[in-house]
């Protein structure tokens, strides 16, 4: 971004957005959006809420027993996929309609046959993230080259071993591409669920917030669950730039 | 020199298998239904001897060889190893490939050890094979590093330590020099030379280089092409105890590289 002629780095753009922000919400136009200032006090007051760490607790259970699902999940069939051509004409038009439908309007079937507690919840997580991570995986193991599955056999691998010592990594960049875009809905999955089902954990919170008219704590939590978004996804690029670098190298 | 013709009833085969490793008999390979890439073919490959495929595109040698391996399947035809059938790959034959096969992902040490670590061996056994082979093949010190911080002519003498290491009795390699540039390849011909008079294998080698064919072989096996046919065995009778700048010069050498070029080139249109 360029602002008056002079180039400003994304970091300070970000502290321009806050500024303005700020202004805003002390000018009062919207009774919605307090001033940011205000909004990172009450963060702090909610981050040593008790209610907010049971609902934090519960969330991030959620999230994590739905991710590990996806991630098994979407690289197993990712795989079937890649290596057998009719699984993929079975699979692969189901995956990329699920891959690209919005799932959001089924979250309430989903409460009728779950329920309206962490089951609903785990299976959101699950049902937004992966897809994605099949897609990505299924796009890895065509990558791979041919010679080294031929490679693998030549030298007695057995089918396992080609796959875990073999196959698996040959893919990683691109499974690791796909679990960060996984993870990135995931918690967009997290939050539509919880907010639709909201009486459990931060969706209950969000929606206390906003019938009382709290929109500082409402600011404040949406603020920490895009913190816990970006440094998610970020750990999972850290770990994607380690593979990087034989990304490139495999053809 | 002498040139022969192809030996073809397998009675004849039969009485020569004691010298011979490794025996194809009428091989025929279809790819789909009208692709015939390879026609009854019966070849025998000596012991101890380089032998080395050579024809245009399209003549199937890549094909044979793979067939050999036991990574692709014959159409019809069966291949004989050490007298006995086989059907898939086995440990006691070694492929280097084109385009070297390695694990981007893993270091020199761990691609040498690769073909041990799958057949379970002892960790500081497989690295201490994988150390001595790859002080063979010349790279020494590079242990640690990874292919992408290798030269092309470095990541083959990995491929060819990983086929050394597993101490098979035939290594199978497949144009393995066609992604080195030509210095590098001349200096790595040279080196095999010497380490196949060390090791002491038996080496089938497709190649599509006339020059390198007669350079590094025992026996030439020139293949026409669609479908692939054994032309002519040719065995350049060189000897190698000379300095390769002199057997590049040699007449016998240039004759040879002469006569089967007058051979291919009428495959060329």
């Amino acid at each position: 971004m360029t602002l008056f002629g002079y180039r400003i780095p994304p970091a300070y753009s970000l502290l321009i957005w806050i500024a303005l922000w700020e202004v805003v919400g002390r000018l009062e136009l919207a009774f919605i959006l307090p001033p940011f200032s205000s909004v990172v006090e009450q963060l702090f007051i909610l981050l040593q809420r008790p209610d907010f760490h049971t609902a934090a607790l519960l969330t991030l259970k959620a999230f994590a027993i739905g991710m590990v699902i996806a991630i098994i999940g979407g690289i197993t069939i990712g795989f079937i996929m890649g290596r057998n051509r009719m699984a993929n004409s079975i699979l692969g038009m189901w995956v990329n309609i699920f891959a690209s439908a919005p799932l959001s309007s089924l979250v309430p079937v989903l409460m009728l046959l779950f329920g309206l507690g962490q089951t609903t919840i785990i299976v959101t997580v699950v049902l937004f993230s992966i897809w994605i991570i099949a897609l990505d995986t299924y796009a890895g193991v065509r990558h791979i080259s041919p010679s080294l599955s031929e490679m693998g056999h030549s030298f007695g691998a057995s089918r396992w071993q080609l796959l875990s010592k073999v196959l698996f990594w040959a893919a990683l960049p691109e499974i690791l591409a796909g679990v960060r875009m996984g993870l990135i809905r995931a918690v967009k999955g997290i939050v539509i669920g919880q907010l639709l089902v909201s009486v459990v954990a931060l969706g209950r919170l969000f929606r206390t917030f906003s019938d009382n008219f709290q929109f500082e704590e409402f600011w404040a939590l949406t603020l920490i669950l895009f913190v816990f978004a970006l440094v998610f996804s970020s750990l999972v690029g850290w770990l994607e730039h380690k593979v990087e670098y034989y990304a490139g190298s495999r053809i | 020199m002498t040139s022969a013709t192809a030996m073809s009833a397998p009675s004849d085969t039969q009485t020569q298998s004691s010298d011979n490793i490794v025996e194809v008999r009428n091989i025929t390979k279809f790819y789909g239904s009208d692709i015939h890439a390879l026609d009854s073919v019966n070849l025998g490959f000596p012991t101890g001897q380089m032998t080395t495929l050579l024809g245009p595109s399209g003549c199937g040698k890549t094909t044979l060889l793979k067939i050999v391996a036991g990574l692709l399947e014959p159409t019809s035809g069966e291949v004989f190893v050490k007298g006995k059938q086989v059907t898939g790959p086995g440990p006691e034959r070694a492929f280097v490939f084109q385009d070297f096969a390695l694990l981007p992902w893993a270091t020199v040490l761990r691609n040498v050890a690769f073909g041990l670590e799958l057949t379970h061996k002892p960790k500081a056994e497989r690295e201490e094979k994988a150390r001595h082979y790859i002080n063979e093949v010349g790279l020494s010190g590079f242990e640690e590093k990874y292919p992408h911080e290798l030269s092309g002519g470095m990541r083959q003498r990995v491929g060819l330590a990983r086929a050394l290491a597993v101490n098979a009795d035939v290594l199978l390699m497949d144009e393995p020099f066609s992604a080195v540039d030509e210095q590098t390849r001349r200096k790595f011909q040279e080196d095999l030379l010497h380490l196949l008079s060390v090791e002491k294998k038996s080496v089938i080698f497709v190649t599509h280089s006339i020059e390198e064919a007669v350079y590094v072989s025992d026996q030439i096996v020139l293949l026409s092409p669609r479908p692939g046919r054994i032309h002519s065995i040719i065995r350049p009778e060189i000897t190698r105890t000379a300095n390769p700048d002199d057997i590049r010069r040699d007449k016998v050498y240039l004759d040879i590289v002469e006569e089967i070029w007058n051979n291919l080139r009428k495959y060329l249109d």
